[in-house]
């Protein structure tokens, strides 16, 4: 009888911890991973062939739909493609509302990156705290756009609109009282700006509380550190980005080395890691939301001081203002060419990247000339970070395997596109 | 007439134990019902969510107790999914086996000074004996399942109880030592004593008492120790392919063994029904009898408030820590556990034959 050792076992799509679609066909000897083979496409939307097929304008809300976590910073790496191309550039305050966006979006993007990596590693209250703040974060894009998370709110010129000066409050209901809305309201009395001002001020301290949980716990660092150590040489060989990279010790980060919009104006650090392991790659994400904490608190100083236009007044790519429309016949001819034509970008190629959450967040965009582009390629961070599943957890064990899905932050979304 | 009472003269002993049995079941089986909402309200108010409020009775909400009342139902009431590559005979056995052992083991639990169904000299061994075979239950389950990952679960499951219950094992011979006797009942009295709270064993044999607990706490794979059914890596690890009544005996067997994990410990460690006032007259010199005062209240109360605490511990732990990795318990179990045990054991042994007051006077 042959002798039979290593045994193949399916995990997901359907799997708890496969956040999202993963399919991995993990193949084992006992209880440690031999080769893990992750099969992708599960969650395949065609979005770069539609874009394809509309003009520029309406392919801004399929990239909300790429990373389905971190959503305006998608619309940000292709508004900023579309921008290179038009060779125009936002007012200012656009750009710091932007930036201020990104890094609520990478807030947000952290927590739910968190909150499910503790999860899967079995600490489940954290996952409940970060979605609380979540919440908040949530109200902050539904205040400015409209809707919690697909918001469609950076416009290449600009943004959507200003920030409001009321946030939306909470009513009475059947199961809250008077004064338990009163509560909830409490942070709600001013602006928008007040609202996330008032955030900045409690969120390090419930950083420290997440810590508290996790950082020195010796489970936790049991879970974590030496697991998936990848060393910086081989983190650019396999195409690392973002805290992947930095958590191996590399110090790149596309808001210091190429800075777009208003960054290189800003005061902030980059935390990077020393071992590579997860642990690491866990310390520079939590440091990674203090430090956009402080750069939210500089552009909502900014943005007090400083009201002005958030959109290019250049009504072929703009819309004109509802009231001009219905006075002056130009901006009626504006308003219609834009929303059924759209506009044209110049002949030629653009690749334009940001720093998203998950690493760098890259549109390849070719035109022809037309109103949509002839080629648009999404660079998702996830799809290079996925590839190295094999090497990450070879030779370590099936509840390792689920710490590194963890610790690269996957998201479908932007992986199968 | 006279063959009816001889027959009711022979079948008497059997209908009182019989009595007996239902009326320790039946106060178990709700308890059980109530720790699973105890552990959903309690989990939910550490994570700031409400947890169940909405099912009750009658039409009233009563903060959702009807809810565990409900979940029964909707259990019994669901199919049971054979899966077709099963061993229909031993995937029907296996929670059978684990519901059986883990009531099995209430046969010898003292509630109070007498009140045990059987006071058997062995009541130790006996514990020690049917919880181990409720693992069988798991492997039996993970076996007959024909699926890798039920596999896997049974697997840990099976090395996870080998490494504990010597643990397990040496914690408890530390009791033995101590009160010289197997005998629960015996256990319990052993720690009556001038200092309350005090004279109980927790304090002579701290290190076993926690070593006790956390095996236990691993022996009826609960959070940080639930690699057996590790939902983030394993799905439901051995009863994954379960649904329906069957599912429901696992569910009822783990919350069973919590409930005997958490009264052992309070019988072993912790005066069992012994009141924490006991010899207590006066506080600083002031006359406050309080061990007069509490008198009155029967012992099994103090029993089931020990036992209280202990659950919510394992719901406490369930809510703060990550889960340990399956190699990474076995390291904890035979380094460390096994180590302190031994160690523990030569200092009781050692206190026993020095006759250290106040617990070890006269134990030999």
């Amino acid at each position: 009888m042959p002798e039979i050792r290593n045994y193949t076992i399916n995990f997901g799509p359907q799997h708890p911890a496969a956040h999202g679609v993963l399919r991995l066909i993990l193949e084992m000897d006992g209880e440690v991973v031999q080769r893990a083979d992750p099969h992708i496409g599960l969650l395949h939307r065609a979005t770069e062939k539609l874009a394809e097929s509309k003009p520029y304008n309406q392919s801004i809300p399929y990239m909300d739909r790429l990373d389905y976590v971190s959503m305006m910073c998608n619309e940000h790496g292709y508004v900023l493609a579309l921008e290179k191309m038009l060779g125009i550039e936002p007012p200012l305050r656009a750009q710091y509302i932007r930036v201020m966006f990104d890094e609520i979006t990478r807030i947000l993007n952290h927590l739910m990156w968190l909150g499910t990596h503790a999860l899967d590693i079995g600490a489940m209250t954290l996952f409940l705290y970060c979605f609380r703040e979540r919440e908040d974060l949530m109200d902050m894009y539904e205040a400015v756009s409209g809707a919690r998370m697909h918001a469609a709110y950076y416009r290449p010129g600009g943004v959507y609109r200003d920030l409001p000066e009321r946030m939306p409050q909470f009513r009475p209901t059947k199961y809250t009282n008077a004064r338990e809305t009163a509560a909830l309201n409490e942070a709600r009395q001013g602006g928008l700006l007040d609202f996330i001002e008032d955030f900045t001020d409690r969120f390090p301290g419930l950083i420290d509380e997440y810590e508290t949980l996790l950082t020195d716990n010796r489970i936790w660092k049991q879970r974590t550190v030496g697991i998936a150590a990848v060393s910086p040489e081989r983190a650019l060989q396999l195409g690392f980005t973002g805290p992947m990279l930095r958590g191996s010790g590399v110090e790149w980060d596309l808001r210091k080395k190429q800075p777009y919009e208003v960054y290189d104006q800003l005061d902030f650090d980059i935390p990077v890691g020393v071992n590579g392991d997860c642990y690491d790659r866990y310390l520079v994400r939590v440091e990674e939301m203090r430090q956009s904490n402080r750069i939210i608190r500089q552009c909502v100083e900014w943005l007090r001081q400083n009201p002005g236009p958030v959109m290019l007044d250049n009504h072929k790519l703009t819309p004109p203002r509802r009231v001009d429309m219905k006075q002056d016949m130009e901006s009626l001819i504006h308003h219609f060419k834009l929303f059924t034509e759209g506009y044209v970008l110049p002949e030629g190629e653009v690749y334009s990247a940001i720093e998203h959450p998950k690493g760098e967040f890259g549109v390849y965009l070719v035109s022809d000339g037309a109103n949509k582009p002839y080629r648009l390629k999404v660079r998702a961070p996830g799809f290079a970070h996925l590839s190295a599943m094999d090497e990450m957890t070879h030779g370590h064990m099936l509840a390792d395997v689920v710490a590194v899905i963890g610790t690269m932050d996957i998201v479908f979304g932007e992986i199968d596109r | 007439m006279e063959t009816l009472l001889d027959f009711w003269e022979f079948i008497k002993p059997v209908a009182i134990i019989l009595g007996y049995i239902v009326l320790i079941m039946v106060p178990l089986i709700l308890a059980v019902a109530y720790l699973t909402y105890a552990e959903r309200k309690v989990i939910g108010f550490m994570q700031m969510r409400m947890g169940p409020n909405r099912v009750g009775f009658f039409g009233y909400r009563l903060w959702g107790l009807g809810q565990p009342i409900a979940d029964t139902f909707k259990l019994i009431f669901k199919e049971i999914v054979i899966p077709s590559g099963a061993n229909k005979f031993l995937f029907i056995i296996a929670p059978i086996i684990s519901i059986g052992t883990a009531f099995a083991a209430w046969a010898v639990v003292p509630f109070d000074a007498g009140v045990v169904l059987a006071d058997v000299n062995a009541g130790l061994l006996y514990i020690l004996a049917i919880t181990s075979l409720g693992v069988y239950g798991v492997i039996i389950a993970g076996w007959a399942s024909n699926s890798k990952y039920a596999l896997l679960g049974a697997l840990r499951s099976a090395a996870q109880i080998v490494s504990y219950e010597i643990a397990m094992g040496f914690a408890l011979v530390g009791v033995l030592i101590a009160a010289g006797s197997l005998n629960l009942t015996a256990i319990v009295t052993a720690q009556q004593g001038e200092y309350g709270v005090a004279s109980w064993f927790w304090l002579p044999l701290f290190p076993l008492f926690l070593v006790y607990f956390i095996s236990g706490v691993a022996e009826t794979n609960r959070a940080p120790f639930d690699v057996a059914e590790g939902e983030s890596e394993i799905v439901a690890g051995f009863h994954v392919e379960y649904s329906g009544t069957a599912f429901a005996g696992f569910f009822l067997a783990e919350y069973a063994n919590m409930i005997i994990i958490a009264a052992l410990a309070a019988i072993m460690f912790f005066g069992g029904w012994l009141s924490p006032f006991q010899g207590i007259h006066s506080i600083f010199g002031l006359p406050v009898d309080l061990e007069g005062w509490f008198a009155p209240v029967p012992g099994i109360v103090w029993l089931v408030f020990k036992m209280m605490f202990f659950l919510l511990l394992f719901l406490w732990f369930r809510a703060t820590f990550p889960r340990y990795r399956y190699d990474q318990i076995m390291r904890l179990g035979w380094k460390v556990f096994i180590p302190i045990t031994i160690v523990w054991l030569l200092v009781v042994g050692a206190a026993v034959i020095a006759d250290v007051p106040p617990w070890f006077a006269g134990a030999r």
